[in-house]
């Protein structure tokens, strides 16, 4: 089915997020849409899904000019969107996820027998009776595209779908997506990976500050092009940091922790982080790393083994024991976990030192210390936010690059990190990846736990792979090696 | 097409109008009501309101019945402001009478230290029976909307235990209620006033639960905990310690309610010493939006509403139909509450952005 969307404005009260905007998908292609955060592209096919509205301009779809008013018109026309954030309810089964608003339907033996088929047809591998809390990013993904698929979507949309996935199943997943295109389903890919576009994609779409700028055919551009349509300036590749390592100072040593759902998330592993380097540590979501990053956070308990930050064991020490010691953590959920929506900037900053001088003296807090504290932290961070403004009405990007500055800001000696940039457009990952390589090259031990292997490729000093809960192999920087890390990731042995 | 719509803030003068136009349409439809029954409105209006704040003893009298609102109000938005639900105020408050009623029948003590004892044993009774619901809600997650429900009808079983057994009146004839306390036990009126001492606790509270929550470390964990309780516990906060201080000093707040009910309102404990106070307690709270000074205003409209709805019935109107005027009223607030943070558009062409709701990220 051919979409088009003709001159589409959409202002906010805050902004204009698109301004005549025009995009057009045919029949049988994929159709990548490809621009910073913050370009509109959400917004545009937020439009064409019937989640906005838009205010001037027209939607076209298989040559008829339609206007939706909710999104239910829009699935009913055949259009169907994965979000970035995904929209399930992580307290219902997969199953039950996937029956849901569909008519009258439950989830009885014979629909989950056809979504059983489904998924299988689909080539998406997901456990229809677990509930979706229980999933990872990665398995929620495909439990959003399945979704689709069970409506019958002749227009697919996905923004981001790749950001949680490992290297094999973001190409798996765009080998399925080109698949349905050519069976004659219309696939449209919000990206901002150059790569991935250039070899999935049939035509792409720039847009850049409301506007799509230019559509070109994929085999016809280049990763240069495409990137300087894209910001207007070509990126400079991330410089690898060059500090010679120091000692030890995050020690996991034997450590089991359990899961959600099974009995280990994590299975005697064993890593260290020397003072000065920067170790990623690579995995197909779901295989123990988000387990491992929240017990070293003290989020989730240890029920063997050894931890210790600077010499110091911390197996069995709270949360603050841990900060004291000097362990900051970035945790995945930055909206939930990282930040809170309802407090300003300068609130949020003092998350981890509320309680101390010169913030808090006998119990009271000094509004002049916490402004001071937010001016400086933002200041040294070059992060620019409305003062008085609750966080969550800031961007992805914005949000993180508080975060980081808070974390940093506390002057640690280890970083965890746990997917850093997702979601994140060129310009606020470059800056996240530059504050990383900084405080390594200022001698903080550096964890990155990511499903984005580039970026690990990019940052890393020595690469850790987890599978089921153990870690495979730890390899030196000499030794990376794509295709030998995808091998390892997908549970190869080293 | 009705379309529903989040709209920017309106202007206050603006608010101000659609608030009175929603009080104007409630007070028509309730004269239609009023009419049909073959009462003249007018005259019944006329007498709800002098009875409310017709004259100087008809305002003391509201600011009184404002008391108990105001306070029970603050407690339950306090405990909102840490995401807790209590919805045992009402409960709290009758422990609170309960305890301190003991000392007021048993002590022989003068006034000065028998007052701050009865004070303290309030706060006690409703803090104790806070901390039943508090401690499964901090260790297990229990839910605390149901526990604290509950245990409202225990703790008003208990008063009736009490008012109809070992305490009841013996020249009563069996009326449930105890004997009048002595006077060493009745909060004194604020000079040349008819409004019980116990009436300076709520601005005292006010002000304190403000700065609590806007200046202090316990207010910051308070918030960030109502919030998102997986950043306070990334933050390290102590999240049980905070959710159990929270919903007792909630808890404690609605019990001093209590005492100030029957040591400056009604001298004695009895059954039915509170109308629902605990539960309009959480209206109050949610139409203040848990702003402390504005629970205190609200809970004084409240009680104005509450006595011009007494005025009437002694004028020889229902009280069911006293009732229903007092619904549309707070249903007339409740919905100009909504057309302010909200507005319908009907028009097909050329429609305005249709908001999505904005939905929360996933763990």
């Amino acid at each position: 089915m051919d979409v088009s969307l003709e001159k589409i404005r959409k202002a906010f009260p805050e902004t204009v997020a698109l301004q005549e905007a025009s995009f057009a998908a045919r029949t049988g292609e994929v159709h990548a849409l490809l621009g910073e955060n913050g370009a509109g592209k959400t917004t545009l096919m937020n439009v064409l899904a019937g989640l906005y509205r838009p205010d001037a301009g027209t939607i076209w779809v298989g040559g008829r000019r339609r206007e939706w008013r909710s999104p239910a018109d829009a699935i009913a026309a055949g259009i169907g969107m994965v979000h970035q954030h995904f929209k399930l309810v992580p307290s219902l089964r997969v199953s039950e996820n996937l029956l849901l608003g569909t008519r009258g339907a439950w989830a009885g033996r014979r629909e989950v027998a056809r979504l059983r088929a489904l998924a299988r047809e689909a080539g998406l591998r997901v456990d229809l009776d677990a509930p979706v809390w229980q999933l990872s990013m990665g398995e929620r993904q495909k439990v959003e595209l399945l979704r689709l698929l069970w409506r019958d979507a002749r227009v697919l949309i996905l923004d981001e779908p790749t950001s949680v996935l490992t290297p094999q199943e973001g190409e798996a997943l765009l080998g399925t997506l080109r698949a349905l295109a050519r069976a004659g389903r219309t696939v449209i890919v919000i990206s901002h990976k150059l790569d991935e576009v250039l070899r999935y994609a049939d035509r792409v779409t720039v847009m850049r500050s409301g506007r799509a700028v230019a559509t070109l055919a994929a085999g016809e551009a280049t990763a240069r092009d495409l990137a300087s349509l894209m910001v207007g300036h070509v990126p400079p590749p991330a410089v690898r940091p060059g500090a010679a390592p120091g000692p030890e100072v995050l020690v996991v040593d034997r450590l089991s922790v359990p899961g959600d759902r099974r009995a280990l998330a994590v299975r005697d592993v064993s890593l260290t982080v020397r003072a000065g380097e920067i170790v990623g540590l690579a995995g197909v979501a779901g295989n123990g790393q988000r387990e491992l990053a929240e017990a070293v956070a003290g989020l989730r308990p240890i029920v063997a083994g050894r931890l210790r930050i600077g010499g110091r064991s911390l197996e069995g020490a709270s949360v603050r024991d841990r900060l004291a010691s000097g362990l900051a953590f970035i945790p995945e959920d930055r909206q939930r976990v990282g930040l809170v929506g309802d407090l300003t900037a300068a609130e949020n900053l003092i998350l981890k030192r509320y309680h101390r001088p010169p913030i808090c003296r006998r119990g009271l807090l000094d509004p002049r210390a916490i402004r001071a504290h937010a001016e400086e932290a933002l200041r040294r961070f070059g992060v620019t936010v409305p003062p008085r403004a609750p966080v969550r009405t800031l961007s992805g990007g914005t949000l993180q690059r508080l975060l980081v500055a808070r974390e940093l800001g506390e002057n640690p000696r280890v970083i965890v990190a746990l997917s850093p940039t997702r979601g994140l457009d060129v310009r606020a990952t470059a800056l996240v990846h530059h504050a990383l390589q900084e405080a390594a090259r200022s001698g903080v031990a550096v964890l990155v736990i990511s499903e984005d292997l580039d970026e690990l490729l990019a940052l890393a000093d020595r690469l850790a792979v987890m599978h089921e809960g153990r870690i495979s192999a730890v390899l030196a920087r000499s030794q990376f090696d794509r295709s030998r890390i995808g091998y390892l990731m997908a549970g190869g042995a080293a | 097409m009705i379309h529903v719509e989040r709209r920017a803030p309106l202007r206050p003068p603006v608010a101000a109008v659609v608030r009175l136009a929603g009080v104007a349409a409630a007070l028509l439809l309730g004269g239609l009501f009023l009419a049909a029954t073959g009462h003249p409105p007018v005259a019944a209006y006329r007498d709800m309101v002098s009875g409310a704040l017709g004259s100087p003893y008809a305002v003391q009298q509201t600011l009184v019945k404002a008391v108990p609102l105001a306070l029970t109000g603050l407690g339950v938005a306090l405990a909102f402001h840490a995401g807790l639900w209590n919805i045992g105020a009402e409960g709290q408050l009758a422990m609170g009478a309960c305890l301190s009623s003991w000392a007021a029948l048993t002590l022989r003590w003068p006034g000065w230290a028998l007052l701050p004892l009865m004070a303290g044993l309030g706060l006690l009774g409703g803090a104790a029976w806070a901390l039943i619901p508090a401690v499964p809600r901090a260790l297990f997650g229990t839910n605390e909307i149901i526990t604290t429900l509950l245990l409202n009808y225990v703790a008003l079983l208990w008063v009736d235990y009490l008012v109809f057994g070992p305490w009841a009146d013996p020249h009563a004839f069996s009326f449930p209620y105890s004997r009048p306390f002595p006077e060493a036990a009745r909060l004194p009126l604020l000079p040349g006033t008819q409004v019980h001492l116990g009436a300076l606790c709520v601005p005292a509270l006010a002000l304190g639960i403000s700065v609590l929550l806007r200046s202090t470390r316990w207010g910051y964990e308070i918030r960030v905990t109502g919030s998102s309780p997986e950043a306070a516990r990334y933050a390290g906060m102590p999240v049980r310690r905070t959710v159990v201080g929270v919903l007792v000093a909630s808890g404690a707040i609605a019990g001093l309610a209590g005492m100030i009910e029957v040591s400056g309102v009604i001298g004695r404990i009895q059954q039915g010493i509170s109308p629902g106070y605990g539960y309009a307690a959480i209206i109050i709270a949610w139409l203040a939006r848990l702003a402390p000074w504005a629970t205190v205003a609200v809970a004084v409209g409240f009680a104005a509403v509450l006595n011009g709805e007494f005025a009437l019935q002694t004028s020889g109107v229902p009280a069911a139909l006293a009732s229903i005027l007092q619904a549309l009223i707070l249903f007339s607030v409740l919905t100009s509450e909504f057309f302010i943070a909200h507005r319908v558009v009907l028009r097909r062409k050329r429609r305005e952005a249709w908001v999505p709701q904005e939905v929360p990220a996933e763990p």
